[in-house]
């Protein structure tokens, strides 16, 4: 068992030699993970920040709001890629669009959840300090949900950089490519190398997300976390 | 092609007859998608409920049911159903025992696992204190406080866990058909292969609905098992989002 896992050869689980031969592909491939996943969790934020101001404001928005996203992520990923297919052909466009809307469900939920977290003391105090709604909101409200946001965007992420490899579907994929490559041609290497570089850009993405959320709430003490 | 008319002959590939009967027929992938996902649900569920609720009764290994989820997160699952394709081999694609193929339902057993491990740990963790000293007051036995008081104060968040699990065991079949089993989504991935857009939309509105009714179905459990004491709470609850399903 561990001398199959070590070997070293075309038919094993990892053929050294393909590596460097492929690095051109790694990078590249590797680029349009980001890419992908970049667009889809910003996006995903300019849309879902005005949604979720938006519920918490007004019940009636959030009713309708929240059982629309949730139905959202509930349609699995092939179907809403199929969705999108005949109306956007294949390419970025379809890939982008579905993984904004899979992310709309977690960032609105989270948001809403930070705001309406915020105690109704402080609501009243800023008030009482004499500022408008729109300055409450900036300067009290939305700092106060950052930590809920900032989990939310974490969470979007790693489960984008997920999603990204089965838009192979539409001619995308980043490190799926390699995935759906290795399925193909019954080939190990290449799933190796996609499922690896996957998990570690996972990881590294949410790393590099905990270290802004310490930099944009330097007021939280280490306590709070 | 024209968006209206494309719908037109989407309608009529749902509404023709011979969709509905044969071994391609909808009635046939249907019934391995829905089969597939139940039994990889129970299984998983059955691995997953026992062992959470336990480790938050004793209060021990958090930091683990936490980092189950995470990990099961990060990991694509396409390449977990490849990678089972390569481990086990595609011994019968097309053909099906009550599990479906075991190339999908290993690893759709796997992925049902950390939202449901996690829920349970943290649901029967947050009961605690008063309400578990007055049960053991009452002379029960450890197990009993478990069964009889921690699990069913911990049910709204248990069963968000098995809902989070059943979107992405559905949603994980349906990307099954990719590796040659036969799912609800099988007529996406034929149309893909043939370029055949009125499949391809027709296969995936089928899957879209499968998947709502899916959920609500597990809505309705939800209500039937959650006591209306907690019902409350759960809306509170469930706002919170503690796990997001693997994606898939």
């Amino acid at each position: 068992m561990l001398a199959a896992l070590l070997a070293n050869g075309p038919n094993s689980w990892v053929w050294w030699a393909w590596i460097p031969d492929h690095q051109h592909e790694i990078y590249a491939y590797l680029r349009e993970h980001i890419a992908l996943t970049a667009m889809a969790v910003v996006f995903g934020i300019i849309i879902a920040l005005p949604l979720a101001i938006l519920a918490a404001r007004r019940r009636a928005i959030a009713a309708v709001v929240i059982p629309v996203v949730n139905a959202i992520y509930t349609i699995p990923s092939v179907a809403l890629l199929a969705l999108l297919l005949p109306t956007t052909g294949t390419g970025r466009v379809p890939a982008v669009i579905a993984l904004t809307m899979y992310n709309l469900a977690i960032l609105v939920r989270n948001t809403l959840e930070g705001l309406r977290g915020v105690p109704v003391d402080v609501l009243d105090a800023a008030d009482g300090m004499g500022y408008t709604p729109r300055r409450r909101l900036v300067r009290v409200e939305l700092p106060l949900a950052l930590p809920a946001i900032v989990a939310g965007i974490r969470l979007a992420t790693v489960s984008t950089i997920g999603l990204v490899t089965i838009t192979f579907i539409v001619d995308q994929g980043g490190l799926g490519r390699f995935i759906q490559d290795g399925y193909q041609r019954d080939f190990h290497t290449p799933l190796v190398v996609g499922i690896v570089l996957s998990v570690a850009l996972a990881t590294f993405a949410d790393l590099l997300l905990v270290r802004v959320e310490r930099l944009v709430t330097p007021w939280r003490s280490r306590s709070d976390r | 092609m024209h968006f209206w008319s494309f719908l037109v002959s989407v309608y009529h590939w749902l509404t023709a007859g011979d969709q509905w009967h044969g071994g391609d027929g909808v009635p046939h992938l249907l019934a391995n998608h829905v089969r597939i996902s139940i039994s990889s649900l129970l299984v998983s569920a059955a691995i997953a409920i026992p062992i959470g609720a336990w480790l938050g009764h004793r209060g021990v290994g958090g930091t683990l049911a936490i980092n189950i989820a995470n990990v099961g997160r990060a990991i694509p699952i396409y390449a977990l159903l490849v990678l089972a394709v390569q481990i086990f081999g595609i011994t019968s694609p097309r053909g099906f025992g009550w599990t479906g193929s075991f190339v999908a339902f290993v690893p759709l057993v796997l992925l049902g696992i950390p939202p449901m491990l996690t829920n349970s740990y943290i649901g029967v963790r947050e009961v605690g204190g008063e309400l578990v000293d007055a049960a053991r007051g009452m002379g029960l036995s450890e197990g009993e406080i478990l069964r009889r008081v921690e699990i069913p104060v911990a049910m709204p968040l248990i069963m968000a866990g098995i809902r989070t699990a059943m979107v992405g065991i559905v949603a994980t079949a349906t990307l099954a058909s990719f590796t040659g089993v036969d799912t609800l989504a099988t007529p996406i991935y034929i149309g893909l292969n043939t370029n055949d857009n009125v499949a391809v939309f027709g296969g995936a509105v089928l899957v879209a609905v499968l998947a709502v009714v899916a959920d609500l179905a597990l809505a309705v459990v939800q209500r039937a098992v959650v006591s209306p004491g907690l019902r409350e709470r759960r809306t509170r609850r469930q706002r919170v989002m503690v796990t997001v399903p693997p994606a898939a």
